[in-house]
């Protein structure tokens, strides 16, 4: 089954990640073993909500916002799309996420392709 | 097979047989199929149909066999009714195979013969998947209240209207609870299974946790409330007894067994006539079930052999102190505090801290006591709970400090969640206060 890690953190997780001298080390290493179980389909992180366009489209119209859809403190920062056996599979992955001492990991199966 | 007896009879043995059956064919169903509410209704199938045929053909030898391959059947027969792709149809296939059914052996209205297979089945032995089934209930992807809530339904056989009433929902709410986390398993891939060595202690916990709930819940019901909610109480018990067989190298498994018997069995002695707490001290030793107390205290020391010693344990250690002691004098109770201090370290809490009080109280005298409440009181904890003012009230009132007693019971009184609580506060007011207080 294939379940995306959606990495989630307010500001506050965010400085902490920033402070933390062995977090980017242990995101690669998370990374590099995932890749080597052969479960990690793809991960990235993501420029924070001040860089992002929404759009909608209404009566043909397209409709551009600058920022995010919905102003909230939790943001997505990143994300990985594993491949897991079960949901317990995935959420040991998830646990072993350096983002996870700091902010939030949403496990989500995805829909049956 | 027995002779065909009334349809009193009959319905009395299928309904004797439910309460061990339903579990166990819903849990073979489940992993057989995947399929939750598939197996639900062929489990329920098989009762309605032994309804049917039992008058006629008699009680089978092995009723519990004849029910699961009777729904084993009905499962089969119902995936190939709906088998609209060759998924169904193989997995149809490789239930059959597991049934040791041949193709065309049933009937295809579904009347496939439970009996012709009963005799093989029976020794052959239906492999007990109730153990899988519960650690899936109990998973902590699922919200606690879904998980007593799946417990209940697919172990215990609970319809959801007996649920939705023993917890005070409507049903609709009840219903759509057991469907949010049958669907949640299926479709964030819950695997159906004892969870693997690393996994074990804390899933372990989250099932002991769940089967304790059940047991409070139902416990803490009075005599006035829904029977029903009271039974909840034999279902934990019930519960907690196939968990400590099927794990019986988890000696946590056996100590929340025995802390269930210890405190089940002062059950009637627990309220007076007029439904109202009697104080342990004050209750009527004789009418404790001395059978329940002997084997909690041997489920207990079987458990405390294994040198494991958990929250569970002590805490069956402690209820057994009380329920071995002859009269309320005779409580160890030396051996109490010893225990609440083990248990305060395994999981410190206030609440834990406030027993040990009450315990060192009586085995030091009530000034020891009233130095730990007074170290509870400075360090904030349990503010608002009416069992600490409770508690110091009462050790005042040992020390012969009677107007501070009175004052700690009069806080206590506008603290307390219920009436029954409030009333017995009141009468320990009177005690010091005299007759006109409040």
């Amino acid at each position: 089954m294939r379940y995306m890690l959606l990495v989630c953190g307010d500001l506050p997780a965010y400085e902490a990640m920033q402070a933390d001298g062995s977090f980017l080390p242990d995101c690669r290493a998370w990374a590099d073993e995932m890749r080597r179980r052969g479960a990690l389909v793809e991960t990235g992180g993501l420029r924070p909500p001040d860089d992002a366009t929404t759009v909608r489209v209404r009566g043909g119209e397209v409709l551009l916002t600058d920022g995010p859809f919905a102003e909230t403190k939790e943001v997505v920062a990143g994300f990985s799309l594993i491949e897991c056996a079960d949901l317990d599979e995935a959420l040991e992955a998830a646990a072993r996420h350096p983002v996870a001492r700091h902010g939030t990991i949403e496990v989500r199966p995805l829909l049956p392709a | 097979m027995t002779a065909g007896g009334g349809s009193g009879e009959i319905e009395a043995a299928v309904a004797g047989v439910f309460r061990e059956e339903w579990g166990r064919i819903v849990a073979t169903l489940i992993g057989l199929t995947g399929d939750w509410d598939l197996a639900e209704e062929c489990a329920q199938d098989a009762f309605a149909r032994a309804l049917q045929r039992w008058p006629h053909d008699g009680v089978p030898r092995n009723p519990g066999a004849w029910l699961t391959v009777t729904a084993r059947n009905r499962a089969v027969d119902l995936l190939r009714r709906q088998a609209a792709g060759a998924a169904k149809l193989r997995e149809a296939a490789l239930l059959e195979a597991a049934s040791g059914r041949g193709s065309g052996a049933g009937t295809a209205d579904g009347h496939g013969d439970g009996e012709d297979e009963e005799g093989r089945e029976a020794d052959a032995g239906v492999p007990d998947d109730r153990l899988r089934l519960m650690f899936t209930c109990c998973h902590p992807a699922l919200a606690f209240e879904a998980r007593v809530a799946l417990t209940l339904r697919t172990l215990a056989g609970l319809t959801t209207a007996e649920i939705a009433r023993a917890f005070l929902v409507s049903e609709e709410t009840m219903s759509k609870r057991l469907t949010r986390a049958k669907n949640k398993i299926r479709n964030a891939g819950v695997p159906y299974r004892m969870p693997p060595a690393h996994l074990l202690p804390e899933r372990t916990a989250s099932v002991l946790g769940v089967l304790y709930l059940l047991f409070n819940e139902g416990y803490a019901a009075g005599s006035g409330t829904d029977l029903l909610r009271r039974d909840l109480t034999a279902e934990a018990v019930r519960l907690a007894r196939l968990l400590a067989r099927l794990m019986p190298d988890e000696p946590e498994a056996g100590g929340l067994l025995a802390l269930m018997l210890l405190h089940d069995a002062r059950r009637t002695a627990r309220l007076d006539a007029a439904g109202e707490p009697v104080p342990l001290e004050e209750q009527d030793r004789t009418r404790w079930d001395a059978a329940a107390i002997a084997e909690g205290v041997r489920v207990l020391e079987d458990a405390l052999l294994r040198r494991r010693p958990g929250p569970y344990q002590v805490q069956a250690a402690i209820a057994a102190c009380h329920a071995t002691a002859t009269t309320a004098a005779e409580t160890d109770w030396a051996q109490i505090a010893a225990l609440y201090g083990v248990l305060s370290r395994l999981v410190p809490s206030a609440v834990v801290g406030l027993n040990r009080a009450v315990a060192v109280g009586m085995a030091e005298g009530p000034a020891a006591g009233l130095a730990l409440v007074e170290r509870l009181e400075a360090a904030g904890e349990l503010g608002g709970y009416h069992l600490l003012p409770a508690t110091r009230a009462d050790l005042l009132r040992r020390l012969g400090r009677a107007d501070e007693a009175a004052a700690a019971y009069r806080a206590a009184i506008g603290l307390a969640p219920t009436d029954a609580e409030r009333r017995y506060l009141a009468r320990r007011l009177a005690e010091v206060a005299g007759p006109r207080a409040p």
